[in-house]
């Protein structure tokens, strides 16, 4: 083992490595995208006041019930199941041939989707109670409420919670090699298995791996910062600027 | 006169707690009614099932000669007509001051973003906040989100004005320039109902005070009545006890 031989083994395989960590990428971007997607639903779905008497009533209490049935599965079994089970149990017992990207895509993306619903749900529960009466009270109904003023601040702190599954998924994609996916772990097994070592190979996948959560990392972060935008604000019409506010409204409104 | 809002047999129970019995209670147009009582004589519970925040267990609230409690009624609509006032302010944390006051007329009012934004700082300017539009509610002091929130609820142009103890999560010091908002738009003849603490203001801007206690209206009439000669023995109790920590 030398740095010379990690040198080699890169140059040699640089274009499985890259393939290996683009697939694993373009799983865990879309698989962490679609499972926020599917967690915001559930988590709005989940937190509809539900009324006391009517039909409205017991369609909500089914729904709910189907719901969680659906986060306690996929939240209490291991991902590596899950991708037998739908991967390879379904085509035995029913016979549906499923595409392997396509079955990888849709193995993390509800499995993201049953964790986020559930920090969906604590974004919206940990919203303050007189922000919802603030809403009503101006005549909004529960969805023009939701849209306009709970969600927004519910984004914005679910965002590091989000970043957290990204980065979970970057690195458990690799399970998906027992669906022969060709990701990053798989193409490094290969690589390992061609050329009979395996510290070099795994040494340079760690730190693929690495590169990844980390960029991902600072990446959230600054759309966080973007999101909360300046600390100070404008004043209106002060002395630095002459304009009054109506002059600042129209500007904004010429744009 | 003409009355704007009328509440009839009002009752509320919170499981086996009943808040409010039987309340009868009415305002008329351009009229100041100022509601004092001790912490838990269900004042801001009233104030609360007036805009349906709270939902009445039985009574009838009637506006514009309808029962707003018939399930027929839209809520939403009669809500627009009810400007509320928290006492925790609970201004928009998304939106900034301007548009914390334009939201509801473009979403609910469904007015343009150009007329919206021209009733906000009508309404901004008359409570001396429209310096701050780009300001986020995180960034003012208790009594400037205070007058914010006043001017949202005016921007919506309603009907009356709810007041749920507006200066009591106030510094002291801040109390001052959001009564001040207050008093000025009594003077303007706006309805408003106004549960308070501030027994200075209710006695100087009131048309008409009510003393509630233990979920009714114990006492009622124009505020030298109610603070200069009350007829009720729990009426000069409590007034006794305020006065005194004066």
């Amino acid at each position: 083992m030398s740095f010379k031989t990690i040198v080699d083994i890169f140059l040699n395989n640089w274009p499985m490595f890259l393939r290996g960590a683009g697939m694993t990428l373009f799983i865990s971007i879309i698989g962490t995208i679609v499972g926020l997607i599917i967690g915001l639903c559930v988590g709005i779905i989940r937190t509809i006041p539900i009324p006391e008497r009517g039909p409205k009533r017991t369609l909500l209490l089914v729904i709910n019930k189907i719901l969680s049935i659906y986060i306690e599965f996929f939240r209490g079994t291991p991902m590596i199941v899950q991708s037998m089970v739908i991967f390879y149990g379904t085509a035995q017992a029913f016979g549906v041939q499923m595409n392997r990207v396509f079955a990888a895509l849709l193995i993390v993306s509800i499995n993201t989707g049953a964790y986020m619903s559930e920090i969906v749900r604590g974004g919206i529960v940990s919203i303050d109670k007189g922000q919802f009466e603030a809403a009503q009270a101006i005549g909004m109904t529960h969805l023009q409420t939701m849209t306009n003023v709970v969600m927004p601040q519910v984004i914005r702190n679910i965002l590091p919670a989000t970043g957290n599954e990204f980065v979970i998924n970057v690195k458990d994609t690799s399970v998906l090699n027992v669906i022969s996916v060709t990701e990053l772990f798989f193409q490094t097994k290969s690589i390992a298995g061609a050329t009979f070592k395996f510290f070099e190979p795994y040494f340079i996948t760690s730190i693929i791996y690495l590169i990844m959560t980390i960029t991902i990392t600072r990446i959230l972060r600054s759309i966080e910062r973007r999101m909360d935008g300046p600390a100070n604000f404008i004043m209106a019409g002060n002395q630095m600027q002459v304009e009054r506010p109506e002059d600042i409204v129209r500007k904004k409104q010429g744009q | 006169m003409e009355r704007v809002i009328d509440v009839q047999h009002l009752s509320k129970t919170f499981g086996t707690n009943e808040v409010l019995k039987d309340i009868d209670f009415s305002v008329n147009k351009g009229e100041v009614v100022s509601i004092i009582g001790s912490s838990g004589s269900g004042k801001s519970t009233l104030l609360r099932c007036i805009n349906l925040l709270e939902k009445p267990t039985s009574g009838k609230i009637i506006y514009n000669g309808k029962n707003i409690l018939d399930h027929a009624h839209d809520i939403y609509a009669y809500r627009t007509k009810l400007g509320m006032v928290f006492q925790q302010f609970n201004l928009f944390n998304n939106h900034d001051v301007l548009s914390n006051c334009t939201v509801g007329q473009i979403k609910v009012l469904k007015r343009s973003k150009e007329e919206a934004e021209e009733i906000a700082l009508k309404y901004l300017k008359n409570v001396g906040m429209e310096k701050y539009i780009h300001a986020k509610p995180k960034q003012l002091s208790g009594g400037q989100k205070q007058r914010v929130a006043i001017a949202r609820a005016l921007s919506m142009e309603p009907d009356v004005m709810l007041f749920d103890e507006p200066t009591s999560a106030l510094d002291p010091e801040m109390v001052g320039e959001v009564l001040k908002v207050m008093k000025e738009l009594a003077e303007s003849g706006l309805t408003m109902i106004v549960v308070t603490h501030e027994m200075g203001f209710a006695k100087e801007v009131s048309d008409r005070v009510i003393f509630m206690d233990k979920g009714v209206i114990a006492e009622e009439g124009t505020p030298e009545e109610i603070f200069n000669s009350p007829k009720q023995e729990r009426t000069k109790e409590f007034l006794y006890r305020i006065l005194k920590e004066v």
